[in-house]
């Protein structure tokens, strides 16, 4: 165990308890320890207690993500456990939820079981498994649920396709209810997306891609809506983009449907208008839509009725992005630049107060997996994010822990640094330009 | 060169004088081409590569009489049977292309903006021959070149495009270009094949072929790929005939003096009655050789860069004085 840890004089913000104010963090054995006056004064008293400073930076409890792709096994040429995790800790992530469209996929226990204990060897945060819906992703026989929980699965998708089938998505959501955990759909009907690679709309028109249809992923969402309300199970719908599928998730959450959401930063701070260039990192699914689909998920955001916000972290090699627009893959990589493009989508225009972000990107995400946390209450494990809302920092690719690059927000200037990230009171990341600790 | 530029992409982002600019040197190739000897040695010295990644017989030939009538060296490429099929990245087909020391690239892509990265990663300059759904501005400037020839101006020209826009670059090349003129352009064509929010181009969208074709100058029939009907956007081509399809009968709603155009190749008794395609009011093999003079204008004005480290030994002709007053530089190459 590391001396205990006291992050000094910073903006404690903890809105899951409605905290936010200047005071001392004190970190004892891996676990918050208390705040303030309220830390035991036997841990104050300490002489070996390590003393961070961290004036002008806010405390947070740790960001949670509940949609990476981690990549391994099988795409260790993209992305590891290792260095996917890193690339979470640099973005001030101290637990993901990583993807089972591995190769191959998670949709057994040796296969879960793989990633924990690859996780437990190799990971600088928290790694909760996602395993598949069905047997390798092909979308027909359903997996064994119970025994995948058991060996650490939080939740079930297909992710990178959809459960197409209604029998077989009602069938899941039946068996998953009294499990507790959530079916999440990456809700796209694929003969409505056909061979499509961009938003349908005047971009494609213009550029000459293919068109996905906004209702490829509404027309979905619509009817896993009421295979959840007749079977009692949960949906997640899965990086939401469009205006339509806002709807008719509000619309579900009014009849008391037991549904979440969730969307990325880059369909909240781009629209189709940035794949005019062909640029294939700005090629993603579902893909960037029309400003007034943007506005729509932003207003989504604010009313509460998406409840997280996570990344789609999908890293790709630079080979592979490298050409036509039609032949690269889809996706971008995410974690390190997820806090400065929410603050940038959300908070700088005044849609979120800063505590209302974190709680979408900590409370909340894990709620919509059924786990308790996102908070630093005495006793929570200290996994806690100090960054710095107002420091502005330049996204650049080259410095990124991720082993991908594929983004297009290569120069833009950003605020909310990252400063330190700790899990169980252990740094993960701490930022080269912060101040020297004293003791 | 054209403007400043090194590539042609499409019409969308060339200006309306840069395009008067090359149907104006169009004239002069057209000219060119009467001639007893249709060479002139504007080129010599320049490589120009066909990159051909996309079936096609008339636009390579009329791209490659085009560089040969300006006395460029040739050489061409086509998919099969290259190292695409080996699994060679667009990158680096393009990077040994340039390796062999060519100036001027044509290429014809399945991909929407191949050129658009080409032109990004080499030097040379590129032309887009083609590209998916995208683009095809060569034709669409050959389109225009031709309604220009017979109708003098292009300014308040009514001009209907019928068919399959949504998969047509023909179409969108004309639109831009049209429609920076001054153009009127009406479409029509099945609801499946309209892109979305296509009135954006600032066209206007008729609800039948007969509603376009009323009073028209000009119209311009897309090919209609018989795959479409697979792809569950039309029910059969029988239908898309009886609907779609351009007759005699129709063709009287248009004025009299209409001109019917086709990019090739035609689907005669789909798209276009056999009478039509070959009636009086029919400029489409005239298309064809306009095709190799605006190509021609095309790589001659791209070249203006290129030709400026290429050293020239022929004098010019009387012909190409008189190229002077539509379009400088002159038809030689610069020292």
């Amino acid at each position: 165990m590391p001396n205990p840890l006291c992050l000094r004089g910073g903006r404690v913000l903890d809105p899951a308890r409605g905290i936010d104010r200047v005071q001392d963090l004190w970190i004892e054995n891996g676990k918050i320890a208390g705040l303030g006056e309220d830390a035991p004064a036997a841990l104050r008293n300490r002489k070996d207690v390590e003393i961070v400073d961290v004036k002008g930076a806010v405390v947070a409890p740790g960001l949670v993500d509940i949609h990476v792709h981690l990549r391994e096994p099988g795409q260790e040429e993209k992305e590891t456990i290792e260095t996917g995790t890193r690339s979470a800790a640099r973005g001030g992530f101290t637990t993901v939820a990583c993807m089972p469209n591995t190769s191959p996929p998670l949709d057994d226990r040796p296969s879960v079981e793989y990633v924990v204990r690859r996780a437990a060897v190799s990971a600088s945060c928290r790694v909760l498994p996602i395993a598949a819906v069905t047997i390798g992703q092909m979308g027909e026989a359903l997996v064994e649920f119970e025994d995948l929980v058991n060996a650490g699965a939080v939740a079930f998708t297909d992710d990178g396709k959809p459960v197409k089938n209604a029998e077989i998505m009602r069938r899941a959501l039946e068996l998953t209810k009294p499990l507790g955990v959530p079916i999440i759909q990456h809700a796209e009907d694929p003969d409505l997306k056909g061979s499509g690679v961009v938003h349908e709309g005047w971009v494609s028109t213009r550029v000459g891609l293919k068109g996905i249809p906004d209702i490829a992923e509404s027309v979905m969402v619509a009817r896993d809506m009421l295979l959840a309300e007749v079977t009692g199970g949960r949906v997640h719908v899965a990086h939401m983009s469009a205006a339509r599928t806002v709807e008719v998730l509000r619309w579900a959450k009014q009849r008391g449907i037991a549904m979440t959401g969730e969307t990325t930063p880059h369909h909240l701070v781009l629209t189709d208008e940035a794949v005019a260039t062909y640029d294939t990192n700005t090629k993603m699914n579902p893909p960037l839509r029309s400003a007034r689909d943007r506005e729509a998920l932003i207003q989504g955001v604010i009313d509460g009725t998406i409840d997280c916000l996570a990344t789609d972290h999908a890293p790709h090699t630079d080979i592979e992005k490298d050409g036509d627009f039609d032949n690269a893959p889809f996706g971008i990589v995410g974690l390190e630049t997820a806090l400065g493009l929410y603050m940038k989508a959300l908070v700088e225009p005044k849609h979120l107060s800063l505590g209302d972000l974190i709680l979408r990107m900590t409370r909340n995400p894990l709620q919509v997996l059924g786990r308790d946390g996102g908070t630093l209450a005495a006793g929570a494990d200290a996994d806690v994010t100090v960054f710095d809302p107002a420091q502005r920092w330049t996204v650049r690719a080259a410095e990124f822990a991720s082993k991908a690059r594929n983004m297009p927000f290569e120069g833009w200037e950003l605020s909310g640094k990252i400063l330190i990230t700790l899990v169980g009171g252990s740094v993960t990341y701490r930022a080269e330009t912060l101040a020297g600790s004293a003791r | 060169m054209i403007g400043n530029r090194k590539d042609l992409l499409g019409l969308e982002d060339v200006s309306a004088e840069e395009i008067v600019r090359i149907l104006d040197t169009a004239r002069v190739m057209r000219e060119v081409l009467d001639r007893p000897i249709p060479k002139v040695p504007s080129l010599r010295g320049l490589t120009a590569a066909n990159l051909f990644f996309e079936a096609s017989t008339r636009t390579r030939l009329s791209f490659e009489l085009a560089e040969k009538r300006l006395s460029a060296d040739t050489v061409n490429f086509q998919t099969s049977g290259s190292s695409v099929s080996k699994g060679e990245t667009l990158r680096d087909t393009a990077a040994n292309i340039e390796a062999m020391g060519i100036h001027l690239v044509v290429i014809r892509h399945q991909a929407s903006g191949a050129p658009h990265y080409l032109a990004k990663v080499l030097k040379a300059g590129v032309i887009n021959a083609g590209d998916g759904t995208h683009e095809h501005p060569t034709q669409g400037l050959l389109d225009v070149f031709t309604m220009r020839e017979h109708k003098k101006r292009i300014e308040g020209l009514r001009v209907a495009i019928l068919g399959d826009i949504l998969h047509s670059r023909v179409a969108r090349s004309n639109i831009w270009g049209l429609t920076k003129l001054g153009a009127k352009v009406t479409i029509a064509g099945p609801s499946t094949m309209m892109p979305a929010e296509v009135e954006r181009f600032g066209v206007t969208v008729a609800k039948s072929v007969d509603e376009a074709i009323e009073g028209a100058d000009v119209v311009n029939i897309l090919r209609i790929q018989l795959e479409r009907q697979r792809a569950g956007l039309y029910p059969s081509l029988k239908e898309y005939s009886r609907v779609h399809g351009v007759t005699r009968e129709r063709l009287r709603r248009a004025k009299p003096d209409v001109l019917v155009m086709h990019p090739g190749p035609m689907n005669r008794g789909v798209e276009i009655a056999q009478d039509v395609a070959d009636g009086e009011n029919s400029v489409i093999l005239e298309q064809v050789t306009n095709g190799v003079a605006v190509r021609m204008a095309v790589l001659y004005l791209l070249a203006g860069q290129e030709a400026a480290g290429v050293v020239a030994t022929e004098t010019q002709t009387p012909n190409v004085e008189a190229a002077k007053s539509h379009a400088e530089p002159t038809l030689s190459p610069r020292r």
